[in-house]
């Protein structure tokens, strides 16, 4: 049975393999850049308020800081309690152009140990998990150089 | 620098898993403070109730809720919500009503009974809260947070597991002397690096527990205190509830990402510094005042954060400061001697207000075997998720 991909959050991503790219959106008046998007106002309080628009962010960025999860966190986050819980790390990465940071868990089989700050990664598409109807996806940070 | 408020009384209720429903701590937490303030609860002008979201509408409710269970007499009555810096927000309450001249006497109390295990966010589908989407699209509990914020104090200021775990052994062997605190017991290096890893770099013992416990206060007009008999009561000489400065460039709860600096330069503190500033600069009174201390340590990393925010030492230093042993007992700028969260756990809507309570017995050198001596200024510094500000100064 073939289940449907489904984005675990509408609008935050788009694309597949070199073409993915996160989402978010731009303000016309000052250039504010919103990730998760932004679509009533403009936050900026400087800002007289400009139309909002959709625009891909960077795909490469450098490691703020990060870490793991090595307990399963609650719900609403999903996964199996029969399974034997495998640890994720999350990082958090900044964007030069856009000056924000924005975090993000790492493709399977990379772990803390693999990690620096500083270090370059790009986004790529994920799953986040899968139930009998749906697969959701997600975006994954991976450090450049690696393919798996 | 606005006028003061008195510090008549202050209680809590011993923090641990007891099992049982917030009200009942709430409600021996009151009736301590009111002991404390020699206060017949009929007197009390105004009642405002730190909130809790796990307590249901009576939680939602919390001022009415804990003035029914002391028996309903009339009082005025608030509730307030502001996640962990809720107990500071409803001390700001009683006092703008002091202030004002609505009541010369107001009780505040928090309560909460907390789950085991990490906080979540409650039930249902709500694409919309950044709280539900940061548990649901990434598996960041509260603890990710702190390793991000650990992880990114030994890249840029060289901090070591040594010196979160040093966080740990001061604050514990500080808990152990409070009969309040829940956790009572001395911990070494050793076993804090024995301990298993919940988010690298941070083990178990470098993370707060939740735990079920309460605080309260009994304030009052200055008029009314000395009508009162206390002549040189504790005063509350500022209260700092400050949201952030756009752009907020450092990762906070429960956000996914930061705000952009494309378009506007960040302001040259962080909100945490933002926060402590406004207090200071309300009460007239700088870092070099202070006699001790209580920060929010929901990890022993980010106590040295506070550390550097508070202004207690310069950027990237508050590693040296806690070798130096100046916030230790004896030190020059003594933190958390209630022993902190790393000996109560949170107990959200109670935290800040506990803050005052230890405040207030410091500086009225009633603090038994972990008294600062001759304490004349006290800080409190907290945060609430979803930017809220917390931070009260009192003065002796």
């Amino acid at each position: 049975m073939s289940r449907t991909r489904t984005p675990v959050v509408t609008g935050w991503f788009t694309g597949e393999g070199e073409e993915f790219r996160l989402l978010g959106t731009r303000c016309s008046a000052c250039a504010s850049v919103f990730f998760p998007r932004e679509d009533a106002f403009c936050r900026n309080p400087g800002c007289p308020g400009g139309e909002l628009a959709e625009v891909p962010l960077s795909r490469r960025g450098r490691v703020w800081s990060y870490t793991d999860s090595r307990y399963r966190p609650p719900s609403p986050y999903v996964s199996d309690p029969e399974l034997e819980w495998r640890p994720y790390a999350l990082i958090a990465v900044e964007l030069e152009s856009e000056r924000l940071v924005v975090l993000g868990q790492t493709v399977p089989g990379v772990t803390v140990a693999d990690l620096a700050v500083g270090m370059e990664v790009e986004v790529v598409p994920g799953v986040l998990n899968e139930d009998a109807d749906t697969t959701w996806t997600t975006w994954h940070w991976r450090p450049t150089g690696v393919t798996a | 620098m606005t006028d003061e408020v008195a510090v008549l009384g202050a209680g809590m209720h011993p923090w641990g898993k007891w099992g049982r429903g917030f009200v009942e701590y709430g409600t021996v937490a009151a009736r301590a403070a009111l002991a404390d303030a020699g206060v017949d609860w009929r007197d009390v002008g105004s009642i405002v109730g730190a909130d809790t979201v796990r307590g249901g509408y009576p939680g939602y409710v919390a001022g009415a809720t804990f003035a029914k269970a002391l028996g309903w007499q009339g009082a005025r009555v608030a509730s307030v919500y502001a996640a962990c810096a809720s107990g500071a927000q409803a001390v700001n309450t009683a006092r703008a009503q002091i202030l004002s001249g609505l009541a010369d006497v107001v009780l505040v109390v928090g309560a909460d009974a907390a789950p085991k295990g990490f906080f979540r966010p409650p039930g249902g589908d709500r694409p919309d809260d950044p709280d539900w989407l940061r548990f649901r699209v990434l598996g960041a509990t509260n603890p990710t947070y702190f390793g991000l914020y650990a992880r990114r104090r030994m890249a840029v200021h060289g901090d070591t597991l040594e010196d979160f775990a040093q966080v740990k052994v001061k604050n514990a062997a500080l808990g152990a002397l409070n009969p309040n605190a829940r956790y009572r017991k001395r911990v070494t290096a050793e076993e804090v690096a024995a301990s298993a890893v919940v988010a690298d770099p941070l083990r178990l013992l470098d993370i707060c527990a939740t735990s079920d416990g309460a605080a309260a206060l009994v304030l009052s007009s200055m008029e009314f205190a000395r009508r009162h008999g206390a002549a040189d009561p504790v005063r509350i000489r500022a209260v700092s509830t400050v949201t952030p400065r756009y752009p907020n460039t450092v990762l906070d709860l429960p956000d996914i990402a930061t705000d952009s600096a494309v378009a506007a330069e960040p302001a040259a503190d962080t909100f945490r510094a933002s926060i402590a500033r406004a207090a200071y600069e309300e009460a007239g009174v700088g870092p070099e005042d202070l006699s001790l201390a209580e920060v929010y340590d929901l990890s022993t990393a980010l106590e040295l954060q506070w550390y550097e925010d508070l202004g207690l030492c310069g950027e990237g230093e508050a590693a040296k400061l806690l070798r130096e042993g100046a916030t230790a007992p004896g030190g020059r700028i003594p933190v958390n001697v209630s022993g902190g969260l790393a000996s109560f756990g949170e107990a959200v809507p109670a935290q800040a207000i506990a803050q005052v309570c230890e405040l207030t017995w410091q500086l009225r050198g009633a603090a038994g075997d972990r008294q600062v001596a001759g304490a004349r200024v006290g800080i409190t510094a907290n945060q609430g998720l979803f930017g809220h500000g917390s931070s009260v100064i009192a003065v002796r």
